[in-house]
């Protein structure tokens, strides 16, 4: 599904990724965990396309189509979606009104007639039920005033109507509570399924109680210098960053 | 040339409209006639503004108007369909109409009703007939030693409305004043002069909808003097569209009363050159004022919004909101005084002005200007200038929607925060689809 070789990205000629490689097959779920600073959110926004990044080598490709020679909203149609870790707030646009734009942008371009108003309606309540979001709260301005879990119920919210192939999510256990935290991941699961990808950038295990990755990758220094099952991450929950660090300090010395 | 022969170049073809007009009045103008008189000797005295005057720094109108404008009034043979003009009224609008084609009245296009309680006249006919209350008011309230565009005005304003709203009279439909100007054969002339008294405990919406049609060029000079008596409350609006070669002066002159209540909504989206002067007294206590303002400006137009409230006496509440979306290699200007007066305890006074800049080449000039004497007052005020939200653009796009929808989108929601304060549905869905036209929001 998901095919990056080799990848360099920078930003104001700060080197951050320096050489990712990584294999993500559909029906997979990887966990993608670091250090603060490793360059974990980099990876996520280089593949959803933020401009801010330059990428200097390498390549990445989804289901065989480079997705770095594409603009933002092309990858989004392709089926990438990113989870932000910081959902952006956008007065006077509510979630309800651009979806169904971008619901339609998208289905135009994969050649699908748009949604009329009453089956986009239907598919909003019907995803609404899997994350446990209100639909006043999607008419509001988006992401103003929410609190840390509703924005990220919405951002799952998004992901449902969106149905990706590729879902990244960017931290997205960052400011939930347990409650919330269940609540997202269990959103998460539901979409899983043979045909889809999920990658979770997360700097804790404790999403990965919930969401089950079936590789879970460290990166540091922008380079994966471990990659293992689920074992790891209890690993590095018990006994922290350091060792990996030193091992990969020493490997490159 | 040099400054002082340009603009007497101006002025002293104002001399001879002014000598023109006298000649057709055959002293029949009592009380008015000397006002115009008057604002005449100021205008000869003070002459008219260049950018050293302050309040027309960055708004070098009288230079625009001496090299676009010939000031020798023709008469125009009005080309204009039936089906043009009435294409100009606001769809769905249930409306007291007035229509003035070239500044000249159109009693064939204007459709209102005087219900007991309300006068609408126009203004040559209310002179005419030596109406008391704008005998007793007009010129009372605008200050032609202020302003030379206003003492233009005074002194050559032949055509306008006068409205009287009387005590306790609720006036559910609003006012729609349109000025339609045909330029497709000459230059046109508009000097409307409205008087709009709202009794005590009254209510009433008037709306100023400006237009043109024809190639030429426009020059509107306006003056709206707007007395809210104690508790009435009073809703007035300018719309300004489809004046791509259009110049405009205006005035709105307001004075509040104890308990009143006014809102001033100024839309314009187009525009050669206009200058809005909104300037609202409030005179008592408890009075209660709203100042909006939408400018989306392209091309090379230049708007300039000059707003002022007083505030006189204590306990009073004023909120302004203007914002700009500027591009191309137009410009927007905003000038927002707020006074305090000593006497203005417990005032709450708050402005905020903001733009969205989408060119290299496009200009915005801001000034807040807070003067305040009172000590328990709250007031505030903000201005950001800047460009489209880089972070809100690429979040709508990596949900799918292309540049250009996700721009229009944000612009849209950027221009809705002063479009929803309006609680006329025929004239917010007017302006939205005026809105969504001029930013390509066709989804």
């Amino acid at each position: 599904m998901l095919t990056i070789k080799n990848l360099h990205a920078s930003i104001e000629d700060k080197s951050i990724l320096r050489g990712i490689n990584l294999e993500v097959k559909a029906g997979e779920v990887h966990a993608i965990m670091g250090p603060n600073g490793s360059g974990k959110s980099t990876l996520a926004s280089v593949l959803a396309g933020r401009e801010d990044y330059e990428v200097s080598e390498g390549e990445a490709t989804l289901l065989g189509k480079d997705l770095l020679d594409m603009a933002p909203e092309d990858r989004a149609r392709e089926g990438v979606f990113l989870a932000f870790q910081y959902p952006v707030e956008i007065p006077g646009v509510s979630t309800t009104n651009f979806m169904k734009t971008a619901i339609n942008q998208v289905r135009e371009y994969r050649g699908q007639e748009p949604l009329d108003a009453v089956s986009f309606l239907t598919l909003m309540k019907e995803k609404m039920k899997l994350v446990d979001i209100d639909q006043s709260l999607l008419s509001r301005s988006l992401n103003e005033g929410f609190s840390g879990g509703e924005k990220k119920r919405n951002e799952i919210f998004q992901m449902a109507m969106l149905e990706p192939k590729l879902a990244i999510l960017d931290e997205t256990d960052s400011g939930l509570d347990i409650d919330a935290l269940k609540v997202v991941a269990n959103g998460v699961n539901t979409l899983k399924n043979k045909d889809n990808a999920t990658i979770v950038v997360t700097h804790y295990q404790r999403l990965l109680d919930y969401i089950v990755p079936d590789y879970v990758h460290v990166l540091y220094k922008g380079r994966i210098v471990k990659s293992g099952t689920k074992d790891l991450a209890m690993e590095l929950e018990a006994k922290g960053y350091d060792w990996i660090k030193e091992e990969a300090d020493a490997a490159t010395a | 040339m040099s400054n002082s022969t340009i603009k007497n170049g101006l002025l002293n073809q104002v001399l001879v409209n002014f000598e023109k007009f006298e000649a057709q009045l055959n002293g029949t103008t009592g009380n008015i006639h000397g006002t115009r008189k008057e604002a005449l000797e100021t205008l000869k005295t003070q002459g008219f503004p260049d950018t050293r005057n302050e309040e027309y720094k960055y708004t070098n109108i009288t230079k625009a108007l001496e090299k676009k404008f010939s000031f020798q009034e023709e008469p125009t043979t009005l080309s204009l369909k039936k089906e043009e003009i009435e294409d100009r009224f606001i769809k769905g609008l249930d409306a007291h109409r007035l229509v003035f084609i070239n500044g000249e009245f159109s009693r064939d296009y204007s459709d209102f009703s005087e219900d007991a309680g309300l006068e609408i006249i126009d203004l040559p006919t209310a002179i005419r007939s030596g109406h008391e209350a704008l005998t007793a008011h007009f010129g009372k309230y605008a200050d032609y030693g202020k302003d030379a565009f206003i003492a233009l005005n005074t002194s050559l304003a032949k055509n306008g409305t006068f409205i009287q709203v009387s005590a306790n009279k609720v006036i559910d439909r609003p006012i729609c004043i349109y000025y339609i100007n045909d330029t497709s054969s000459n230059q046109t002339y508009n000097y409307a002069r409205n008087l709009i008294l709202g009794g005590e405990n009254s209510q009433a919406t008037i709306l100023e909808v400006h237009s043109d049609l024809g190639a030429h060029e426009s020059f509107s000079n306006v003056v709206s003097e707007i007395v809210v008596k104690q508790r009435a409350r009073i809703s007035h609006f300018i719309l300004q569209s489809e004046q791509e070669k259009g110049y405009h002066v205006g005035t709105t002159q307001v004075v509040q009363e104890k308990d009143s209540y006014f809102a001033n909504y100024a839309f314009t989206t187009s525009g050669e050159m206009i200058r809005n002067n909104l300037n609202i007294d409030l005179i008592a206590e408890r009075c209660e004022t709203h100042m909006y303002g939408l400018y989306l400006l392209n091309g090379k137009a230049h708007v300039d919004n000059h707003t002022t409230v007083d505030h006189q006496q204590p306990n009073s509440f004023s909120n302004e909101l203007y914002k700009g979306i500027i591009e191309d290699r137009s410009r927007g200007v905003f000038n927002g005084k707020i006074y305090v007066r000593q006497a203005a305890q417990k005032t709450n006074a708050f402005q905020s002005n903001k733009n969205i800049l989408l060119s290299d080449t496009a200009v915005v000039n801001t000034k807040p200007q807070l003067e305040i004497w009172a000590d328990d007052v709250k007031c505030s005020h903000g201005c950001t200038t800047g460009q489209l939200d880089e972070d809100a653009m690429f979040y709508l796009r990596a949900r799918g929607l292309s540049k250009d929808s996700a721009r229009a989108l944000l612009l849209y929601a950027f221009a809705t925060e002063v479009v929803e304060n309006v609680t006329i549905q025929p004239v917010k869905d007017y302006l939205e689809s005026v809105i969504s036209t001029r930013l390509h929001k066709d989804f």
